[in-house]
């Protein structure tokens, strides 16, 4: 093996390789955790049975349910019957095939990419693969997480393996200290506007600099979850003693001897301290405000100190056509103050920011406080595990006595599959990811928001600061 | 997948050019959760019209289409291909197909030729004057044979052996099974599991 130095990516693409591809094929990569849920699986299945192909590790395969799953009254049948029957196909799948899942209702329920990392099968050093873009969060642990479709995810399930092109990689370096009331959210929102939306293309993303370190893992979720937004194939943190902590004594993590050959596998899982990568982007954390978005991708946004910027000033024209077919949508003006803007609603949820940290964020900023008039709030754990430690913890309490909804756990408003949506021309500060078009339902519009942004957004009615509340 | 070496059959002329996947398929079909049975998703708005090709007697029982330039534009959809097969089209010849439908042709096992404008416009002539003659396909030798006349297609020589050696992605990374287990065999003890499952 060779002693040139190499950046993380590089080192868990190299300990993957089942085959190299010769001649301009891909190369073969060998994948350790198969995450599956309700959309993007049924033709997957119907693939393999078609083929009468089995699923070569269904120890390493685990499903749950989460796009389609409403958030009340979930003891019911799904009303819609389109929903329902995605549902249960899965269920019939994983009878079929003997796959694990967790069903509504179940303890262990909820989006996909919170459940992994709660149970613990999330862990350094892994390849993990979902059939749904935000697979990219897992890469928090410092395993290479990537979303596929529909006719990988069936390669998966037969094989076991993928063939993948190679990458590029790019370090992101956030140096400093966050203040108060900014957080991982701000980071990404920031780093995407800096890159754009295409800007990750190709690249694995290595989120690196001591404001990445301070932060929990839940905050490192949220940063990898959306490099998605930027285009790149996969986001990475470096595996530390935060991860390893967050790590220990969950139900699936390593125990015993295992635990300790994995810390000392762990220790490589860093770059190379004179490992070169394609490109490096630097953001300052001492001086970021909290960020929000203002048009119809997540690269459109600005300090939330900031207005919006005039299309005009755009030199390249199609960012300057999409900055104005954007502010036509979301029917807003160049120049108008950010913090002047008000909401119709505030959803706190996904599964970029619906983990107990988040929860606890926000809760801390609503205790004692009441929702502003004429405004809903919907509060939508990640996870039936997230609901169940918020409630011994007291925050479901804290957010009923707001004015808010507390729900029972899935994708829910994020994207418009289930019940949860908003109406035509309706404004939401939202804590999810994508703020295209029709996300949230047909005509709605999307700010994307921080957990904190959110809390103080639904006192005051407004896209506000938690520092604005104590003015 | 099966493998296609030659075959007989009924072509019909699409004498359409840009033809985008929503075209193929409408999105109103993309809700099921099955990868078959799509066949009444082909050209649902267009088969609405008692005229159009596919709905002509003459046609009936079609396993080629000849479609005129940019076929497959638009939308990345797999369904389009899984359409097209699950109608009966064994193959499709246009002289351009867009990329990505391209890409899913080759997973799906339909054979997407490209040919010439000017022989898209002999074969149309050739199946016009000949009521219910087949043509014959010849994916190793790429030709086209139909009455006296031979027409070369391109496809690209990867696709091309997937095609007639039968295999689909997961085919050709079965070939590397002993390569997969091998890997498998030195697999980490600490890495996870999902069964047993624990933490339930």
């Amino acid at each position: 093996m060779s002693n040139k130095p190499l950046t993380l990516a590089e080192k868990l693409w190299r300990d993957h390789l089942v085959l190299k591809g010769e001649n301009g094929a891909p190369d073969l990569l060998y994948i350790d955790l198969h995450l599956v849920h309700e959309v993007t699986s049924p033709q997957a299945f119907d693939g393999l049975r078609l083929a009468g192909r089995g699923i070569r590790r269904k120890d390493l395969t685990i499903a749950t349910e989460d796009h389609n799953t409403p958030t009340q009254n979930i003891h019911l049948p799904i009303a819609d019957p389109t929903s329902r029957a995605q549902v249960q196909a899965l269920r019939d799948n994983t009878a079929e095939y003997g796959v694990r899942i967790h069903s509504l209702g179940d303890d262990n329920q909820g989006i996909v990419h919170v459940v992994g990392p709660q149970l613990g099968l999330t862990m350094p050093g892994l390849t993990v693969v979902c059939g749904d873009s935000h697979t990219s969060t897992h890469g928090a642990f410092g395993a290479l997480a990537m979303g596929i479709g529909t006719s990988e995810v069936e390669h998966v399930l037969a094989t076991q393996t993928l063939p993948l092109q190679a990458f590029k990689t790019m370090a992101i370096n956030v140096e400093g200290t966050l203040r108060k009331g900014v957080s991982a959210k701000d980071i990404i929102l920031a780093v995407i506007a800096k890159i754009s939306t295409g800007g990750g293309q190709g690249y694995v993303l290595e989120y690196r600099g001591s404001a990445i370190r301070a932060l929990s893992m839940e905050g490192r979720m949220t940063i990898c979850n959306m490099s998605i937004e930027a285009g790149a194939r996969a986001g990475l943190v470096a595996p530390d003693q935060v991860t390893f902590d967050y790590l220990k004594g969950r139900p699936h993590a390593p125990a015993g001897d295992d635990w300790d050959q994995a810390l000392k596998d762990w220790a490589d899982l860093k770059t190379d301290d004179d490992a070169v990568f394609d490109a490096e982007v630097f953001i300052d954390a001492d001086t970021l405000d909290p960020f929000v978005t203002w048009g119809t991708n997540p690269g459109q946004g600005v300090s939330l100190m900031d207005s919006i910027p005039d299309p005009e000033s755009f030199t390249d024209p199609s960012q300057k056509a999409a900055a104005l077919r954007a502010l036509e949508y979301m029917d807003l003006k160049a120049g108008t103050k950010m913090k002047d803007i008000a909401v119709d609603t505030v959803f706190l949820g996904s599964c970029t920011n619906a983990r107990i940290e988040d929860l606890r964020a926000a809760a801390d900023i609503l205790k004692g406080q009441k929702i502003a008039s004429g405004i809903r709030m919907l509060v939508v754990p990640g996870s039936q595990l997230v609901r169940i430690q918020a409630e011994q913890e007291g925050l479901d309490q804290v957010f009923k006595d707001f004015g808010a909804d507390w729900r029972f756990a899935g994708c829910s408003m994020c994207l418009g599959m289930n019940p949860d949506q908003l109406a035509p021309g309706e404004r939401a500060a939202s804590t999810s990811n994508r703020n295209f078009e029709g996300r949230q339902g047909k005509g709605a519009r999307t700010h994307l928001v921080s957990p904190m942004v959110a809390a103080a957004t639904a006192i005051r009615g407004t896209l506000s600061a938690p520092a604005d509340l104590e003015i | 997948m099966d493998k296609i070496s030659q075959f007989k059959g009924l072509a019909a002329p699409l004498k359409i050019s840009n033809v985008d996947t929503d075209q193929i398929i409408p999105a109103v079909f993309l809700k099921r959760i099955t990868k078959t049975g799509f066949e009444d998703g082909l050209f649902a708005n267009w088969r609405q019209n008692p005229d159009f090709v596919l709905n002509q007697d003459r046609y009936q029982g079609a396993e080629i289409l000849v479609t005129g330039s940019d076929f497959g534009t638009g939308s990345s959809r797999e369904h389009a291909v899984w359409a097209l097969k699950d109608y009966g089209f064994k193959a499709v010849f246009s002289s351009k197909f867009a990329d990505i439908f391209l890409g899913n042709s080759g997973k799906q096992g339909l054979i997407a030729g490209v040919i010439t404008d000017s022989d898209t416009e002999k074969i149309w002539a050739h199946i016009d004057d000949n009521l219910g003659a087949e043509i014959e396909v010849d994916l190793p030798s790429q030709e086209i044979r139909l009455g006296e006349m031979v027409i070369p297609f391109a496809i690209d020589e990867y696709t091309k052996w997937r095609l007639t050696e039968g295999l689909d992605d997961i085919g050709i990374t079965l070939q590397n099974e002993a390569a997969i287990s091998a890997y498998e065999a030195k697999r980490e003890s600490w890495k996870p599991k999902t069964l047993p499952a624990k933490g339930v």
